[in-house]
């Protein structure tokens, strides 16, 4: 080492990231242990998820993420809001990417004072029923997965403390949706909404009930985002985070529905080799799946990429060729899971690289059309995916403003009666995804196209699909059903409607009955 | 159908089911004047007093003037209504003397 003096070196003062001279007292004492014995001893690892809330320094009215790729067999979110609640924390914003019918125990927390105020994608079930029924003085903001993610990597919707579930992980935190080491325990495949959380919250600590050894690779979050890793007994019901397979439909409603809508995709001009798509996981777009492979096969077109949440369906299509690359940001069943694990060009994406309207470049932007369903259509093609016909909050926006502004093609299938409720309306009850970003409407009994887009509708008559307008297809379903009256709302706002550039789209007011 | 027929119930009738899309109708003997209706729905707040409507008129043009009404519905449409209120009343009424019409959707 050659003697310097640091003030004298030329521009030094002008270097960035140079803290001074070095000092052998500042580096630490090497670690002596052995791999096996230092990953035992990691300080990541607490033995409680009420130690890992001590160490993050949570506070009253902070902001706490969670995700919902355990479904409906999520045990995380209600064992730490109960842990956080025996700690006497109050006036928390919780801000999950979904909640669904298995977390009505938060109502108690609301009521007690502990949460404050709710992000979601959507609400179901007893809580759903509660906050359209007036449950919170805050309304609950519904933002798309876009949206949310927009808001996330903006910084305006600022986590303090992420608590991410994962069906795996290792001492330092490299966490992922399924388990590389043994066949057992719960499985979510992408951890595509956690994802994000992890990269942006201040705190995150991972929940998991498969700590296994260093390193948990491929990983779905890295342990360079990770601060704490708490081992529990269980995070879910594996029977509620994934079906088998996602089951194929034999109500004969859908299938035509599926088979008018593949007809359309194929005269669209948009079914040509190395085609894009994304599918839901409702019968109607399962079944769309279905017939659009046997067109592939036989016109042989492949598709270059399926985006979003991924079913079995489309994974039996990438291996057998037709579906090049998976972009995954949600696995709909465990076919889906088990091929992030085993398929090299199954991807998993995170939300904003999904959908999101500020980053870079989001995948949905690369869509030749997705395929969506919907509660109800009015005729300006406006699409309520998120309250019920009698105005109870009971659905999620999910990716759908998201991918139907991103989609060249946006195909809603619906029945045009669901039992006695029309599907096709003059006026949804809420709007969660404007009538502009959508093209096509097809039911069960004739395919309505955008008068925005002529030319899907001169290519649908040229191939003989049953085309006619969004207001016969109205006048028919209050034909035979009759004109239902409408639902009876109060004044009070109890969720608000965001679009995905975060502007209020609509609001939804409490229900009277 | 005569102007002035009453058809008597003698019995309890039922028809339907408890299935999405369907109605059952229970219809039993009452001493006094006048149909007691009570009705469960799945559409209650849309379609309830559609339903009350149809059931009532059915019973009218049936005859009938006195009789207690429980109907469950899941959805139905008119036409089914109409359908399983008139096939009730027969069994009650321990009639066979059907006249069936072109119900439901106009």
């Amino acid at each position: 080492m050659s003697n310097f003096d640091f003030d004298s070196i030329p521009h030094i003062a002008e270097v960035s990231a140079c803290h001074g001279a070095y000092a052998e007292e500042n580096v630490n004492e090497k670690n002596l242990m052995s791999f096996d014995e230092r990953q035992k001893e990691s300080k990541k690892v607490l033995p409680s998820i009420e130690e890992a809330i001590r160490r993050v320094g949570l506070k009253d009215g902070m902001t706490i993420s969670f995700h919902h790729h355990f479904r409906n067999g999520d045990y995380v979110i209600n064992m730490v809001m109960d842990v956080i609640a025996k700690m006497g924390f109050k006036g928390l914003t919780l801000a999950a990417s979904s909640l669904t019918d298995c977390h009505w125990p938060l109502i108690e927390h609301i009521k007690n004072g502990v949460i404050k105020h709710i992000e979601t994608s959507g609400l179901r079930g007893k809580l759903g029923d509660a906050v359209s029924h007036g449950l919170m003085d805050f309304p609950v903001i519904f933002r798309s997965h876009g949206g949310r993610a927009a808001a996330i990597e903006s910084g305006e919707l600022h986590i303090d403390v992420a608590f991410l579930g994962a069906p795996s992980c290792d001492p330092y935190g490299n966490a992922n949706g399924y388990n590389r080491d043994s066949e057992e325990g719960s499985c979510c495949g992408s951890l595509g909404y956690a994802k994000l959380d992890a990269l942006y919250a201040d705190k995150c600590i991972i929940i998991t009930d498969h700590l296994v050894s260093f390193p948990n690779t491929p990983f779905g979050i890295p342990e360079s985002q990770v601060d704490y890793v708490v081992k529990v007994d269980n995070i879910g019901d594996p029977n509620g985070i994934m079906s088998g397979a996602t089951r194929y439909t034999k109500n004969p409603k859908e299938l035509l529905i599926a088979q008018y809508a593949t007809n359309a995709i194929v005269a669209s001009g948009y079914f040509k080799d190395n085609f894009s798509m994304q599918m839901g996981s409702g019968g109607a777009s399962l079944a769309v799946a279905r017939y659009l492979r046997e067109k592939m096969i036989e016109q042989d077109i492949k598709c270059r990429f399926a985006l979003g949440g991924i079913t079995g369906q489309i994974v039996q299509m990438h291996e057998e060729g037709l579906v090049k690359k998976i972009l995954d940001v949600q696995s709909f069943d465990l076919i889906a899971a088990n091929s992030v694990k085993n398929n090299r060009f199954h991807q998993q994406i995170d939300a904003s690289y999904y959908a999101s309207y500020l980053n870079k470049g989001a995948a949905v932007n690369q869509l030749d059309f997705v395929i969506l369903s919907a509660l109800e259509v009015d005729t300006d093609f406006n699409v309520n995916v998120m309250t019920g016909s009698d105005g109870v909050i009971r659905g999620a926006v999910g990716g759908h403003p998201d991918t139907a502004a991103g989609a060249s093609m946006t195909v809603v299938v619906c029945p045009l009666l669901r039992g006695r409720i029309p599907t096709i309306c003059s006026k949804v009850n809420t709007v969660c995804t404007p009538g502009k970003t959508v093209d096509v409407v097809v039911t069960d009994q004739g395919i309505a196209v955008n008068p925005a887009r002529p030319e899907l509708y001169k290519r649908f008559v040229e191939a003989g699909l049953p085309v006619t307008t969004i207001e016969k297809l109205r006048d028919r379903a209050e034909r035979i059903a009759g004109t239902p009256e409408s639902i009876k709302y109060g004044d009070k706002i109890v969720g608000v409607l965001m679009y995905r550039d975060n502007t209020v789209l609509d609001v939804i007011r409490e229900v009277i009955d | 159908m005569e102007e002035f027929f009453v058809m008597e119930i003698k019995k309890t009738g039922v028809a339907g089911t408890m299935e999405s899309s369907d109605i059952i109708v229970s219809i039993e003997p009452k001493e006094t004047d006048g149909i007691e209706l009570t009705l469960e729905s799945a559409v209650m707040q849309q379609y309830g007093k559609q339903i009350e409507k149809v059931i009532r008129e059915t019973l009218g043009e049936l005859g009938i003037t006195r009789a207690y009404v429980n109907a469950v519905d899941k959805g139905a449409l008119d036409c089914t209504v109409a359908a399983r209120t008139a096939a009730a009343a027969y069994r009650a009424a321990e009639s066979t003397d059907f006249v069936w019409k072109n119900g439901g959707v106009k």
